[in-house]
């Protein structure tokens, strides 16, 4: 990249930047015309001199004066115009200066569109140069770079080189241009006038810049100290833990303190040196009119010059101090930017970026790998000084498996990042078959080569995208758009080549399923449910997937499917070992183990309205309550539930856990409501005060008879219950239609989890192992219907979380893996990546791993040696040099190293 | 069964006996009624322990794992209770419980055992009591079997 962000910004605007040039001229052109009108209007049209002498005046007639060295005469005729008289003429030159004013007016929004395009064009590019940048980064400079401070470069610290990348050519010669046509037009009047003129403006121009030069210092200080903090916030973010842990925060504030008094005078000097220098700017400005009043007025009054030329002299001057201090705003902007624009670009050339021509894709197919891998003496070393591998010379075919034992600082590690570049070899090479191995395209690496090292990064996408990330090298195909977005999808696309991007479509097919050996949608499903197999992820994506929602209007196959499973599982309910674990979902009876909400409602709450919590709080609930003669119903009962609470939980201390548990009054609240019970002595519900009734209502709310057993709700009672049920879905006025999806024997419920809909009832209070054996009987009939995959379709759609902390460390690994096998790869690179799991869990993933590889390389690097056990082909690294070969039996004959290593475990 | 008749049932059990019914109560209302059917099992050999389940109604085999397959060494009947050894000395499960015919137990968790043995003094005696038993006839058992062999 240029660090002159001048010839940086015409290499890549310079068509813009020359039709804005040539508008700017075309500007000029009717900002004189605009300037001389007004003269005119005032000696002419009011003040008549021109029709003292004869009647009537030419107007619209378009001369332009030409100096008299050209010796052509005074002007140039273009249009000879109308003769009109004195009144005429005035209307006609005012609608002239009228017109003069719109053209430029529209003059000046055009070339703003044009600089504002072309400045955002520009913007573009290099926020990509520079994230392109980022990509290529040797992976030690990210030892280095926080993430924040890139972050902020590449967002916050080009962005005023936007505003300015527009205005870098245009901005000088349309100012200078209106500078120089205000100059001229004072010289045209009176030379001497414009002398004066020039005089004070060459004084304004030689001290302003001097007076900024410590704000531009300031300003660079600024950029910095805003970047660390930024970095520091995101320390802080990261190390939140640490930090809580160690009770440090107030280290922590006093060091962010510090940085922002540091950052606070810094600004704050800027402020001070800004102003001091536009005082003076001020002043500069203020002292011309002071020369035209002065010396203009002795010539008018002495006769040199006419009043309008005066007034035009002024009118002129007017449009000239803007200009100037904006001619001086810009070079104060372009040598901030130009600094700017140094700090920033000066962060991203690191020593040993990847070559551009290493991440571009070949065209055609991506090629095999072939022949065998061999290491001819390989040396890496810890920034030149400590050597990590010692002229390692090793070799193994791409079909076979090799396994790498070694003590901690044996070299394996290193050895196994050579394969994901994550270590350059500082001598040696590295082959595969006939290839340099440091010439394989990214691309293809990615492709026929996975590596799993310790930790694993998850995008905060779904299980799905995550899974297969490692497919996505290249558009398999393009996106379909509908007519209407076509066009626009071609705008914007063209507009990306415009700006030097790429037009690559995100929207596109990505996954490259041949390399996951898929053909179809469905064949991709079973290779991931495959994969997920492998690593022991399956039944947790599964469960998820069970966990999950689907909405039946996009999927209508797949709810019509699991209806099916509905149907399927009610079926084997009816067998007496399963018949006492569900009690399903009757419109026409109430459910014993469902809350009186929840039999109320008979349905999933979607949204605020009618969650099951609030529902007796809900206007809505309560008037159904009011109409169907409920309210003194469930008033009396919750006054059994407060007289049962009362008489339980009343010697409990109140910070006891079961008042939590299974309290249906806090422990706060029991006093008052024991108090309430003494005065009411048994006298029933309409003795309780107005104020205290809701309360009562809305405590039977939560009430469940198979789990709190107190006998509360009859035969009777139901059927009261199951009338408020039916009243409360006729009665349901339009606009709370959608706030609630009724239980629908028929009906895939969106707002359900898959599980809840396949169970369309509830488990049973009190049956031992309810859950498990009806999870057990869900998992047979979605077997039974072949739906297995599909619930783990569902499942993948969990979003994992940034930095997939959404799952388990030791899943979040899991699903590394998983990625890694899924692609198939030529040569799998397994660099202690098992180290979290205990070791049978170990000894298990292993096995699977090396079941899914069957046929393809393996380098596996063991985090213990024993787990190199079922491995014919064995390495022994020592000290970062190869020490031993062969077999199990041949190594153990030899002893030394590996021995220990055998016997140490 | 609701919650005034379960209270009815747990006064008859005997280390309930000397509890207030108040206490029982609460008992009742925080403690699990679990139901099992034949066959199943409370908890199995090994397993860690985290409560103690008092027998309602039917009846379990109380089962040893041995070299030759599982042995019942007891029967279990209502009012009796089980699972309190892997409770108060945190040791794995000694035993397999399983239904004999379909059982209904209120499970006792580990918190609620020991928080009513603090406030039923009277409690941890039957509970004494009752281990006593059950080591006598131990005790017998291994005379027998020490006898015949």
């Amino acid at each position: 990249m240029q660090r002159n962000l001048f010839s940086y910004i015409w290499r890549h605007s310079r068509p813009e930047q020359l039709v804005i040039l040539y508008l700017v001229v075309f500007a000029q052109v009717a900002y004189f015309i605009s300037l001389s009108l007004p003269k005119a209007i005032v000696n002419n049209g009011i003040e008549g001199k021109a029709f003292r002498s004869q009647p009537t005046v030419t107007v619209l007639s378009i001369e332009i004066p030409l100096p008299a060295f050209l010796d052509l005469g005074a002007a140039w005729t273009v249009f000879e115009g109308f003769a009109v008289a004195q009144w005429p003429y005035l209307v006609v030159m005012s609608f002239l200066f009228l017109l003069s004013v719109v053209v430029n007016g529209q003059f000046k929004k055009t070339i703003n569109t044009q600089k504002g395009r072309m400045g955002e064009r520009m913007l573009r590019r290099l926020r990509y140069e520079l994230y392109e940048r980022i990509l290529r980064f040797p992976p030690q400079h990210f030892r280095k770079v926080k993430q924040a401070e890139l972050a902020t470069m590449v967002n916050n610290e080009v962005e005023p080189l936007g505003g300015f990348i527009g205005d870098a050519f245009v901005q000088p010669m349309f100012l200078g241009g209106q500078a120089a046509t205000a100059i001229l037009f004072i010289m045209l009047q009176s030379w001497m006038l414009g002398i004066v003129v020039i005089a004070l403006l060459a004084v304004q121009m030689a001290i302003i810049p001097r007076l900024r030069k410590p704000v531009l210092a300031l300003g660079k200080q600024r950029q910095l100290t805003a970047r660390q903090f930024a970095g520091r916030i995101a320390e802080t973010a990261d190390g939140i833990a640490e930090i809580r842990a160690h009770g440090t925060v107030n280290y922590e504030r006093a060091d962010v303190s510090d940085r922002l008094g540091r950052i606070f005078r810094i600004r704050f000097e800027l402020f001070e040196k800004k102003f001091v220098a536009k005082f003076w700017n001020n002043f500069l400005s203020q002292a011309t009119p002071f020369a035209i009043y002065l010396l203009g007025g002795y010539f008018a009054i002495s006769g040199q010059m006419d009043v309008g030329s005066v007034v035009g002299v002024l009118l002129a001057y007017k449009d000239l101090p803007s200009p100037v201090k904006e001619l001086i705003d810009w070079d104060q902007q372009r040598q901030d930017v130009q600094i700017k624009y140094e700090q920033v670009i000066d962060q991203f050339q690191p020593e040993g970026m990847v070559a551009p021509e290493l991440q571009t894709l070949p065209p055609g197919p991506i090629p095999m790998l072939a022949g065998a891998v061999a290491l001819s003496g390989v040396s890496v070393s810890d920034d030149g000084q400590i050597k990590l591998l010692d002229q390692v010379a090793l070799s193994f075919p791409l079909g076979g498996t090799l396994a790498v034992i070694g003590g901690a600082g044996s070299g394996k590690e290193v050895l196994g990042q050579l394969f994901a570049r994550q270590q350059r070899p500082d001598s040696g090479t590295i082959r595969i078959g006939d290839t340099d191995f440091a010439t394989l395209p990214e691309p293809v690496l990615g492709a026929r080569v996975s590596y799993i090292g310790q930790d694993t990064y998850l995008f905060p996408l779904s299980v799905r995208d995550n899974l297969l990330y490692g497919l996505k090298h290249r558009p398999v195909a393009d996106a379909v758009y509908a007519e209407d977005r076509r066009a626009e999808r071609e705008l914007f696309r063209r507009e990306s080549q415009r700006a030097g991007n790429p037009d690559l479509d995100p929207a596109a097919d990505w996954v490259d399923a041949d390399l996951a050996g898929a053909a179809t949608s469905d064949e991709l499903l079973q290779r991931m449910a495959e994969a997920l197999r492998s690593v022991e992820l399956e039944d947790e994506i599964y469960q998820f997937g069970l966990r999950g929602t689907i909405d039946p209007a996009r999927d209508p196959a797949l709810a019509e499917a699991l209806l099916a499973a509905r149907r399927a599982l009610h079926e084997r309910l009816r067998e007496p070992a399963f018949a006492p674990l569900i009690e399903g979902f009757e419109a026409a009876r109430y459910n014993r183990n469902l809350s009186v909400a929840e039999n109320l409602l008979f349905g999933t709450p979607v949204g605020k309205a009618f969650e099951i919590d609030n529902l007796a709080g809900n206007a809505y609930a309560q008037s159904i309550l009011k109409s169907t003669g409920l309210e003194d119903e469930l008033g009396r009962m919750g006054l059994s539930i407060a007289e049962t609470m009362v008489e339980l939980f009343s010697g409990l201390a109140s910070d006891n856990p079961l008042f939590e548990q299974y309290s249906f009054i806090s422990a706060d609240e029991l006093p008052n409501v024991r108090l309430l019970l003494q005065r009411l002595g048994g006298k029933g519900l309409d003795a309780v005060p107005a104020a205290d009734r809701p309360r009562l209502i809305s405590l039977p709310f939560r009430y469940v008879e198979a789990r709190h057993r107190l006998g509360l709700i009859d035969d009777a009672m139901e059927d009261r219950l199951l009338a408020a049920r039916r009243a409360f879905a006729e009665g349901l006025p339009a606009e709370l239609r959608a706030s609630v999806e009724f239980y629908d024997r028929e009906r895939y419920n969106g707002a359900a989890t898959l599980q809840d809909n396949i169970l369309f009832g509830r488990l049973v209070y009190g049956q031992a192992q309810a859950e498990a054996r009806i999870g057990a009987l869900i998992g047979e009939v979605l077997d039974t219907l072949g739906l297995r995959n599909a619930a783990i379709a569902v499942g993948l759609e969990f979003n994992v979380g940034v930095g997939g902390k959404r799952l388990p460390a030791g899943q979040r690994q899991k699903l590394g893996i998983a990625r890694a096998l899924i692609k198939r790869p030529q040569l799998l690179v397994v660099n202690e990546a098992l180290a979290t799991f205990d070791s049978r869990t170990q000894d298990r993933l292993r096995d699977n791993i090396l079941a899914a590889c069957a046929e393809r390389g393996v380098l596996w690097i063991a985090n213990r040696a024993e787990q190199a056990r079922p491995f014919a082909d064995v390495a022994v690294m020592d000290k970062g040099r190869l020490v031993g070969r062969g077999t199990h039996d041949e190594l153990a004959a030899r002893g030394g190293p590996y021995a220990d290593l055998m016997s140490g475990g | 069964m609701n919650l005034n008749q379960e209270v009815e049932l747990l006064k008859g059990v005997p280390i309930f006996s000397k509890v207030e019914p108040a206490k029982l109560k609460l008992l009742a209302f925080t403690s699990e009624r679990l139901s099992f059917g034949e066959g199943q099992e409370l908890f199995h050999q090994g397993d860690q322990g985290d409560a103690m389940y008092v027998i309602l109604s039917g009846a379990a085999d109380v089962l040893i794992d041995t070299p030759g397959g599982p042995i019942a060494v007891a029967e279990l009947k209502r009012n009796g209770f089980v699972g309190e050894i892997a409770i108060l000395c945190d040791v794995p499960r000694t035993a397999t419980i399983k239904a004999k015919e379909p059982l209904t137990t209120l499970k006792i968790s580990k918190d609620m055992f020991y928080r009513l043995v603090a406030e039923f003094p009277q409690m941890a005696i039957e509970i004494m009591r009752e281990l006593a038993h059950r080591l006598e006839d131990t005790n017998q058992k291994l005379r027998a079997a020490t006898k015949a062999a």
